[in-house]
């Protein structure tokens, strides 16, 4: 699974037609390790920027990341 | 190339009109204008209609000749520009570009959307489609969203803070508590613009455009015939569209809009003027974090500046550089397909000194820039004096 580090992030609370049940949730523009930049919707704890995310399970083939537990920085 | 002048402006009101449709209100700016440059509708040569998503808004298509024929304009070629919020712009652009090769000489564009019959829900659901719904938008964004993460992210970078973005809804209110055709003619404070509702983090409410229903519309014809139809011609002295990437996550850098550099660039290049010799401007506010951004990338202020830029009231009705007299799209309306067209013709009204209780004191060189989506199309016009 990709990780990475959070470029930058938003809580929605005025969603889509289509996502209306889900709001409040958290998008965010991912900075990838291995290069490249996603945006993808962030499962569990907030994050802020700079923080390391890792994916987890992808839902209808959007990304979902979740904040990296305990790790050390990225490079 | 042909130099180029703004013969006629009209415009509707902004606002939520149940019992207008989309034609009816193109027609209205589109008579405004022909009546303002005392021009019959069977002189117009070629007509450009602004509008980002009639189709999904109202189910309606093929829109050009649906409003040109409504207004008397027929026979002559009637062409829909589609670039999201920048549609009207970009229709100016090539109405501009059209009668400056010497194709035609009287050109009218107009910039229409209906966009109140839907529900607010709704209405993000289609203005998504101006983002990549491959990607970012599949993933529940919308473009308050988007410009969310772009006001983050210059915080971030640049100490921007939340009252430099509530200063903008503040001013942009003020302003528009003087414009008769205004949507939202209300004066809010800054302690209110800071606790709007979420919309998303860290926009609420006030930091966000309204949705409006209207219409603007203006007609140019070459500068050297411009006396034949009025004596109150604008002159176009810059105009320039540039493009970039639909997808924020494509951008290197988001807290900057390349597009509107480069659209920038080649206007000022184009009409000779530097941006210190802009005396006044409207500028796209989809949300408070693009007015800033935008005066930015205009050169108004300097890089990661336009946060204090704007606090410091530099922008104010009566500051340095105006920027949105007219309310701007937080204040007066943004019905996306008819902001362009409509900031054109609010930089005619000044110019020609016809703001009323909101005129600018220097009015002779004014700059407007629309911007579609998060950035992927921009138009920077300038006009100035004829």
């Amino acid at each position: 699974m990709r990780s990475g580090r959070v470029y930058s992030e938003t809580v929605i609370y005025s969603a889509p037609e289509a996502f209306v049940n889900e709001a409040p949730y958290q998008t965010a523009i991912v900075t990838l390790d291995d290069g490249g930049r996603v945006t993808a919707r962030i499962a569990g704890e907030r994050v802020a920027i700079d923080d390391c995310v890792v994916e987890v399970e992808g839902r209808d083939d959007v990304p979902f990341f979740r904040k990296a537990a305990g790790a050390p920085p990225t490079a | 190339m042909r130099a180029v002048a703004v013969i006629g402006a009209g415009k509707t009101r902004f606002g939520a009109f149940p019992d207008r449709d989309l034609r009816s209100l193109a027609v209205e700016a589109g008579e405004k204008a022909l009546h303002d440059a005392a021009l019959p509708p069977e002189r117009v040569e070629s007509f450009y209609l602004g509008n980002f998503s009639g189709p999904a808004f109202v189910g309606q298509n093929h829109l050009a000749p649906f409003v040109s024929t409504a207004l008397g304009i027929n026979g002559v070629p009637a062409t829909r520009i589609e670039a999201a919020c920048a549609s009207s712009g970009s229709a100016f652009f090539h109405a501009w570009a059209e009668v400056a090769a010497g194709i035609a000489d009287v050109v009218m564009v107009v910039g229409v959307e209906k966009m109140t019959s839907q529900t607010t829900a709704r209405v993000s659901e289609i203005l998504a489609e101006a983002g990549d719904c491959s990607g970012e938008m599949k993933a529940g964004n919308t473009f308050a969203s988007l410009f969310a993460m772009i006001a983050r992210r210059h915080m971030h970078d640049f100490g921007t803070k939340k009252e430099h973005l509530a200063a903008v809804a503040v001013k942009n209110h003020a302003n528009g508590a003087l414009n008769p055709d205004a949507h939202m003619r209300k004066v809010i404070t800054l302690e209110q613009a800071l606790n709007g509702k979420p919309v998303a983090d860290p926009l609420n409410i006030y930091d966000c455009s309204l949705i409006s229903d209207g219409a603007a519309a203006v007609i140019l014809a070459p500068l050297e015939r411009a006396e034949e139809f009025t004596d109150r011609a604008v002159r176009v002295l810059g105009i320039a569209q540039a493009s970039d990437f639909v997808a924020l996550d494509q951008k290197e850098d988001i807290t900057t809009f390349p597009a509107v550099r480069r659209a920038a660039q080649k206007a000022y290049q184009m009409a000779g003027v530097s941006p210190d010799e802009i005396e006044f401007a409207e500028l796209h506010d989809c949300f408070t974090i693009a007015e800033i951004v935008a005066s930015e990338d205009l050169g108004f202020c300097g890089r990661g500046e336009g946060g204090p830029y704007a606090f410091e009231g530099c922008t104010s009705l009566h500051g340095a550089r105006p920027v949105n007299a007219s309310g701007g799209l937080k204040s007066k309306g943004h019905p996306v397909g008819a902001t362009g067209a409509a900031q054109i013709f609010d930089l005619v009204q000044q110019i020609r000194c016809e703001a009323g209780e909101r005129q600018v004191q220097r009015h002779s060189v004014g700059l407007a820039e629309n911007l579609g989506g998060s950035g992927a199309t921009c138009v920077v016009s300038i006009l100035g004096k004829a």
